[in-house]
């Protein structure tokens, strides 16, 4: 998948999870649990619905790198056939 | 109308879900209600057949008012069965306004059949039935046009169409904003906890440094999908201290304290549009940690949908609400009646921790216990609580 791709499979499992974000106004580098309202079973279901639409798997150790779009971004890119890990 | 919740006074019948003549299951979900904080679906206590409904869709009757008749699966061919014992009426609280239905008028279709059967009923087609429900039309009188003679929706339409010319019966209530209405139903509830319940508080640091590592542990070896979160851990912690101290899991009744046989955890859950519902976890001691993470994922996202059951939103005899992913240090909640306790879990937070002379850093959470001094004291509330933190220091026998 395309970096574009990615992101919009992030903002479609998001909209699951937080109907009300508008994706037009999140600002990729700001924590997403900074501007939207999500506990910490938003955040797991979030990344279970990004798991299930990449098929990229993400240790529990690795949640820390995944604060906001563009760090869940860059980190399924990294992932992708022929990415940088 | 029964009460799902102790917030709720009132409830409006949103959709039958079976119709008259319909055979119900013990458990079976037969009706969605509209309790002003969330639909909820309403599932039978009993098996049997649906004799009448006595509320139709669209009206709003108060807790304790006769919703529908269910005649037992035991009362077999009697011909005629005695009605359901209406449950106990509301209790005596401020009632607001509401267009209570002049008498319970039952809106009885098919002539009672001995025993209601297929071959009893009119010939209708599903969405007729809902429709005569609605529009209270007696199938019984109506003239079928459709396939083998069914009823269909245009003729149930066609039978109630001199009802529609004449005046409507009442004038149903605007609608509400549904998040004053919760707003409203919480305030109510909360009036009444704080006026009838002499709340104590009791709090422990509890560490969770052996917690954290099994999670992670466990959490490592496992798909993202069967991942456990701390509150999960925290949710069986609860019912089984509550287990060890039963003065703190049951209910204040008529004046005195009614213990639980089980543990149910009733779970705190904010909603994304304001409020919050408190859906339980039944048999919490019973199921293993895996088993509660899923259910509450399961609940939670139900509770958030608005899609609980009614058998999930009463029966909690201990309440547990958890404001730590918010970055709350600590809670002193307001116990949810009739229960007597509840449990506030805080932020997890790694601190300095002295142990054996030596210091170390620690993930620890701070927990409150809120108690109802009616029935319990803070020595029990301090073993519930000593109880709490052996639980968590031991996560591998939850």
């Amino acid at each position: 998948m395309t970096r574009d791709a990615l992101r919009r499979e992030v903002l479609e499992a998001l909209a699951e999870i937080a109907p009300e974000a508008d994706p037009a106004s999140l600002r990729g580098g700001v924590p997403l649990r900074d501007q939207l309202d999500l506990d910490s079973m938003d955040f797991l279901n979030l990344l279970i619905a990004v798991h299930q639409r990449t098929e990229v798997e993400i240790p529990e150790a690795d949640y820390g790198k995944l604060a906001s779009l563009d760090q869940i971004v860059a980190y399924l890119e990294a992932r992708q056939p022929g990415g940088r890990d | 109308m029964p009460s799902l919740g102790a917030d709720m006074d009132r409830g409006k019948i949103l959709e039958w879900r079976k119709q008259v003549g319909d055979s119900i299951a013990r458990g079976e979900i037969v009706v969605l209600v509209d309790t002003d904080k969330a639909e909820i679906e309403v599932e039978s206590f009993s098996a049997g057949v649906l004799e009448a409904i006595l509320v139709p869709v669209g009206e709003t009757v108060p807790v304790g008012t006769p919703i529908a008749r269910i005649r037992s699966a035991e009362a077999g061919a009697r011909p005629a069965p005695k009605p359901v014992t209406p449950p106990p009426p509301a209790p005596p609280a401020p009632q607001p306004a509401i267009a209570r239905p002049p008498a319970v008028t039952p809106r009885e279709l098919p002539p009672a059949p001995a025993v209601a059967s297929a071959a009893a009923r009119p010939h209708a087609t599903p969405l007729a039935r809902r429709v005569a429900a609605e529009l209270g039309v007696n199938l019984a009188s109506v003239a079928g046009t459709g396939a083998d003679g069914a009823i269909t929706r245009e003729d149930v339409e066609r039978a109630a169409a001199p009802r529609a010319a004449a005046p409507p019966p009442a004038v149903a209530p605007a609608a509400r904003d549904r998040a004053a209405a919760m707003r409203s139903a919480i305030a109510t509830a909360m009036e009444r906890a704080n006026r009838e319940i002499p709340h104590y508080y009791v709090e422990s640091r509890v560490d969770l440094a052996n917690a954290i590592a099994w999670l992670a542990a466990t959490n490592a070896a496992r798909p993202i999908a069967d991942r456990v979160l701390p509150a999960a851990l925290f949710v069986k912690a609860v019912a089984l201290a509550a287990r060890e101290v039963p003065e703190l899991n049951g209910f204040w009744r008529d004046g005195g304290f009614v213990p639980a046989s089980e543990v149910h955890v009733g779970l705190i859950v904010s909603l994304r549009q304001g409020g919050l519902l408190a859906p339980a976890l039944r048999d919490v001691c019973e199921k293993s940690v895996t088993q509660l993470m899923a259910d509450l994922r399961d609940v939670v996202a139900r509770a958030r949908a608005g899609k609980l059951r009614s058998s999930e939103v009463s029966g909690a005899t201990i309440s547990l609400t958890n404001l730590g992913d918010q970055g709350a240090q600590r809670v002193f909640g307001v116990i949810m009646p009739p229960q007597v306790a509840l449990v506030g879990f805080g932020r997890v937070t790694e601190q300095p921790v002295a142990a054996g002379g030596l210091i170390g850093v620690r993930s620890v959470v701070d927990v409150t216990l809120a108690g109802d001094h009616r029935a319990s004291d803070g020595h029990r509330a301090g073993r519930f609580l000593a109880a709490l933190a052996r639980r968590l220091a031991e996560p591998e026998s939850l």
